[in-house]
């Protein structure tokens, strides 16, 4: 195989993988965990800081 | 708060306080370095003629000033505080956390002490020789260890994406380090590249753009998905873009290194594949710049107010700015005129000045307060004045060195009927010299910025807890 084959199917191989994570990502099977995850930043804020220069009597 | 809800774990904040004050000291020393040697451009006797002082010998000191010890100490700070945020669980090791803290730190004074007295590798951002480099794989590996356990102790179901982009950084430059650092000891000081001729240039700027892409890039992704959203107080505009930009990013990243070996001794069909794929890579840059500018949808008055997210935001900007110059200047035409001269710097500093710096300074304005016990920065008007210096002083380096760069690019492909040169190598130097006082000037805003940063964190940190009232702007809803 010279060079321009492999480079082809190499280029192929990676589209195929694109579109993979394209599809994963924008699947509507996915949405929920995915807006799950989104809010993960928000998610331990209601819960008490007990680090102690924040602790409040 | 009700003592109902579940509670928050014990998180290990100390470690990140550390990182967080050495990135505004090193910050200081990285910047103020590289404005000296910046006046030694157009006034060289500035080196008064000590060779610890020299131009040559300071200026590695710079980068790894700059690129390793303030941006390493940020992006230490910012993961070891997302990983625990965002797994809900405290650091995997406190121990780990503690060599890394104090062996980066050595490894930051040993350059300090080995770069002014010439010893080097000559390898551009991996200049440290092998006894230092090796401390480096040591506590590296630590740090992958304590991310990666903490990761996998986390008490929620996701990985939240940031700490995707913080993981792939960590590795990946594990791997660049030891594969570029391969190299036969000769001495205590002296070492040789296992690699030669083009080879070694290949491997060194497959390393060199890879620390652009992993260091300089995925690990401050990491940071503005997690402290965008925080400061904006919303989730990042599509999470799901988020998901399609790591992928495409991480896998294109590794392969525009030859994008820097134009015209050079580098096989052509190299570096025509390094042009390709650093012009692709325009595309996940601007998705991702794109999913975190659209993150202030809807609540772009807050812009008006929170200068800490204008430090964000104006950083996302200036990523869009130099991830479209970057893909621009590897094409080979451009580079043909661009490669080595000051435009080259230029296009670097609107990237680590005004992205790198930036979303690490907002990243830290939002950090303070919280690792020090304040509702809020000590002064909210000054973090305003570090903003508007910082944007000033970004501005008039960057314009400088574009004008810089494309007259030199100019003048030293102009030739003469004959075939001779038009302009000496001396002429286009005295044309740049107005634009390096410019570039000298923006420097000292930067600087300026950064005093007055370390000014504030100290009267937020020695101010009683909870002493400092909220100020209703800059509070994430």
């Amino acid at each position: 195989m010279d060079q321009g084959i492999v480079g082809s199917i190499f280029t192929v191989i990676v589209f195929v993988c694109f579109a993979g994570v394209v599809w994963w990502a924008f699947s509507s099977r996915n949405k929920k965990r995915f807006d799950e995850a989104a809010n993960l930043p928000f998610a331990d804020e209601d819960k008490k800081n007990h680090d102690k220069s924040k602790r409040e009597s | 708060m009700s003592e109902i809800s579940q509670a928050q774990p014990d998180y290990n904040y100390k470690v990140v306080r550390q990182f967080t004050i050495m990135t505004i000291v090193w910050g200081i020393v990285g910047m103020g370095l590289g404005v000296f040697i910046a006046a030694q451009l157009f006034a060289p006797a500035l080196n008064f003629d000590i060779p610890y002082l020299t131009f040559s010998r300071l200026r590695p000191l710079h980068t790894n000033a700059v690129i390793f010890a303030f941006g390493g100490c940020a992006l230490f700070a910012t993961s070891y505080y997302i990983v625990q945020r965002t797994s809900q669980v405290r650091l995997f090791s406190d121990k780990l956390a503690a060599f890394t803290f104090w062996g980066w730190q050595a490894v930051i004074v040993l350059a300090i002490i080995t770069l002014p007295m010439g010893l080097t590798t000559s390898k551009e951002y991996a200049e440290l020789e092998w006894p230092i480099d090796i401390l480096i794989a040591l506590v590296w590996t630590a740090y992958v260890i304590n991310f990666f356990g903490t990761l996998v102790i986390r008490k929620v179901s996701h990985i939240y994406v940031a700490n995707w982009f913080l993981g792939a950084f960590m590795l990946t430059v594990l791997v660049l380090h030891i594969g570029n650092s391969m190299a036969i000891p000769v001495a205590f000081g002296k070492s040789y590249s296992l690699y030669a001729g083009a080879v070694d240039a290949m491997m060194q700027w497959w390393y060199g753009h890879n620390a652009v892409g992993f260091f300089l890039t995925a690990g401050f992704l990491g940071m503005m998905y997690y402290f965008v959203p925080k400061q904006a107080g919303r989730p990042v505009y599509s999470y799901r873009l988020s998901i399609v930009h790591f992928w495409a990013l991480i896998s294109l990243y590794i392969w525009a290194g030859p994008h820097h070996l134009h015209y050079t001794a580098l096989p052509d069909w190299t570096q025509s594949l390094g042009m390709v794929m650093s012009i692709i890579l325009f595309v996940p840059s601007w998705g991702g710049m794109i999913n975190g500018i659209m993150t202030l949808s809807g609540a772009w008055h807050k812009l008006r107010t929170d200068p800490v997210l204008r430090f964000l935001i104006v950083s996302l900007s200036f990523y869009g700015m130099s991830t479209f110059e970057g893909p621009m200047m590897a094409i080979k035409t451009v580079n043909a005129l661009s490669h080595y001269t000051d435009w080259t710097i230029g296009h670097v500093h609107s990237g680590a000045l005004g992205w790198v710096a930036m979303v690490s300074i907002g990243s830290i304005y939002h950090l303070i307060p919280i690792l020090f016990g304040q509702r809020a920065m000590y002064s909210t008007s000054l973090v305003n004045v570090h903003f508007w210096l910082a944007t000033i002083g970004v501005v008039l380096y960057i314009v400088a060195m574009w004008m810089s760069g494309v007259l030199q690019g100019l003048m030293w492909r102009a030739v003469n009927a004959d075939g001779t040169l038009t302009y000496s190598f001396v002429e286009s130097l005295e044309a740049s010299k107005p634009f390096y006082v410019v570039r000298f000037i923006g420097g000292l805003f930067v600087v300026a910025g950064m005093l007055i940063m370390a000014y504030n964190t100290y009267k937020t940190v020695r101010a009683p807890k909870g002493s400092i009232a909220a100020d209703p702007a800059t509070q994430p809803a």
